[in-house]
């Protein structure tokens, strides 16, 4: 592994599902980019493909998908060419994922401290101690106030915002180098949205992982990520600063961003997307 | 047929020991568009199933305001045609095996409405999905499809009073602006008045007069839509809310 390699590589990433009646349908069609240790958000409708390349990137996909790239490396290392066993070891313990519903994404009939462990327990060795110290410390950073009692409890006895943060504190237990988060905080209410936020943030910052941030709220990703990369119908139709919404070229975007209501201005009805087929060329 | 509003007086919605609506008191005028705004939790969305019976009113009254012939009360058979809920999740709120045609006829052999056909007709058409939507089920529909189907279900029976529980919340941007506009139409044709419960303070804004801000099941503060949006608020939690809508912001 080189010094300067980055943390991730996609070059021409392709994610393909056979349908039923014996075509190819192509959820994901040639994605790129490099990630350093920064925040990159992945912006997009449903059926664009953000969440099979975050997916794809973890080894997590569907075992019917197929899955080609040109390179699709992690610090260097090959991850397409790699064991089973090997993204296995990475998964958890270097690439964490969070998921979009802490109601589903969560072991429903285990303790909510047992589950944090047993990702410390494939990763790591420590006495039974050391780790309910270290998940108690992980559950602090997430800011939740009463890890003793959070730890015994259950799934369901906690909140939405809560079970979030539970899950960003069980993926981030074994030090990631690099988290993707499938819309972390879609199921929350705005406020308790941004307090996730701000706990990532904080994370991110002092941790220096690298962040892909998959979402559908394009306004949400470029006030908080460093660079935003716009999805549709499987490809990436247009890159974007953080703040830089309003420089946005492509139509896609440029339409995104209109139908919108806004807070202060009265536009009746509101303007809608009207899809092109060229873009998905 | 006339407008109708509501009136709601000093609603509180218990569930055992633990209290949902502590009291909520406001009033929707025939033909305008009010909405609930507020977290999860706040009740926003019990106020709703209380209007049309599915939560329990422990306290307080629910009355239909118009013009007219005596209005009926809450409960009745012709107090639930002429006010009629959409839900929030168009994956949830639709029976799975049952197609469009069933799903629309429901209600109308509920209500013992004949000429079915041409209703479940009209109402496909209304919703701008047209016929060949009629025998397909649910899971052959996209989250925006299923949604005007909700929509075309409550409509059929001609409600003067739409409750609209999130009715956008699922759905990607570009669609919430179809079903938003859609919805705009509907009420200008046919003078509803909507009762729309969101926590996206930009879409109630966008399609409300007046608006109530709820938490943890009270009153916090009630707004005109152009106060919100040249943010004249009062109340701490109504900015907090404002602040949370724009985005998010970087500590320094």
């Amino acid at each position: 592994m080189s010094a300067t390699s980055p943390l991730l590589e996609v070059d021409d990433l392709r994610v393909s599902f056979p349908t039923r009646d014996g075509g190819v349908f192509e959820a994901v069609r040639g994605v790129s980019f490099t990630l350093g240790q920064e925040r990159l958000g992945i912006v997009g409708e449903s059926g664009s493909g953000k969440s099979q390349t975050g997916r794809a990137i973890l080894g997590l996909s569907a075992p019917e998908a197929r899955i080609s790239a040109k390179r699709l490396a992690f610090k260097g290392r090959d991850l397409l060419g790699a064991s089973k066993a090997e993204r296995r070891a990475l998964r958890g313990g270097s690439i964490a994922m969070v998921l979009q519903d802490p109601k589903y994404s969560l072991n429903p009939v285990m303790r909510i401290g047992a589950q944090i462990e047993e990702t410390l327990n494939v990763h790591t060795k420590l006495s039974a101690r050391q780790a309910r110290e270290r998940v108690l410390q992980a559950l602090t950073d997430v800011a939740i106030n009463d890890p003793e009692r959070v730890y015994k409890l259950y799934p369901h006895e906690v909140s939405g915002g809560m079970g979030q943060r539970v899950m960003i504190a069980m993926m981030l237990i074994a030090e990631p180098q690099l988290l993707i988060a499938d819309e972390p905080t879609s199921a929350l209410d705005v406020t308790v949205q941004l307090q996730v936020l701000s706990i990532l943030d904080k994370l991110v910052k002092e941790r220096g992982m690298g962040l892909i941030f998959v979402s559908h709220d394009l306004r949400l990703v470029s006030s908080f990520c460093d660079r935003v990369l716009v999805m549709y119908a499987g490809k990436v139709v247009e890159e974007l600063r953080s703040g830089a919404l309003h420089e946005a070229k492509h139509p896609y975007t440029q339409g995104l961003l209109n139908c919108l209501p806004r807070l202060g201005e009265s536009r009746h009805p509101l303007p809608t997307l009207d899809r092109q087929e060229s873009w998905k060329l | 047929m006339s407008r109708l509003g509501i009136e709601i007086e000093g609603l509180q919605v218990r569930f055992g020991e633990f209290t949902a609506v502590h009291e909520a008191t406001f009033t929707v005028a025939p033909g305008e568009s009010f909405g609930l705004v507020g977290e999860s939790g706040s009740g926003k969305s019990t106020i709703l199933r209380a209007i049309c019976g599915l939560a329990p009113r422990s306290a307080g009254a629910v009355r239909l305001t118009g013009e007219g012939e005596s209005l009926p009360a809450p409960g009745s058979a012709a107090f639930r045609r002429r006010v009629q809920m959409v839900f929030q999740d168009p994956y949830g709120s639709l029976h799975p095996r049952h197609t469009v045609d069933r799903i629309l006829a429901e209600p109308l052999a509920i209500h013992g409405i004949p000429d079915a056909e041409a209703r479940i007709r009209r109402a496909l058409d209304e919703v701008g999905l047209g016929q060949g939507f009629r025998f397909r089920y649910p899971h052959q529909l996209s989250g925006g499809q299923r949604q005007r189907i909700a929509i075309a279900r409550a409509l059929i029976l001609e409600p003067q009073i739409l409750l609209l529980d999130e009715p956008t919340s699922a759905l990607d941007a570009s669609v919430q602006a179809e079903v938003l506009n859609l919805l705009e139409a509907l009420r200008r044709e046919r003078g509803l008045s909507f009762l729309m419960v969101s926590h996206d303070l930009g879409v109630v804004t966008h399609m409300c007069e007046r608006l109530l801000v709820m938490q943890q099941g009270r009153m916090v503060e009630l707004l005109t839509a152009e106060e919100l949006a040249a943010h004249r608020v009062r109340e701490d939690y109504t900015k907090k809310l404002m602040e949370a809508s724009v985005g998010f912001r970087r500590a320094a």
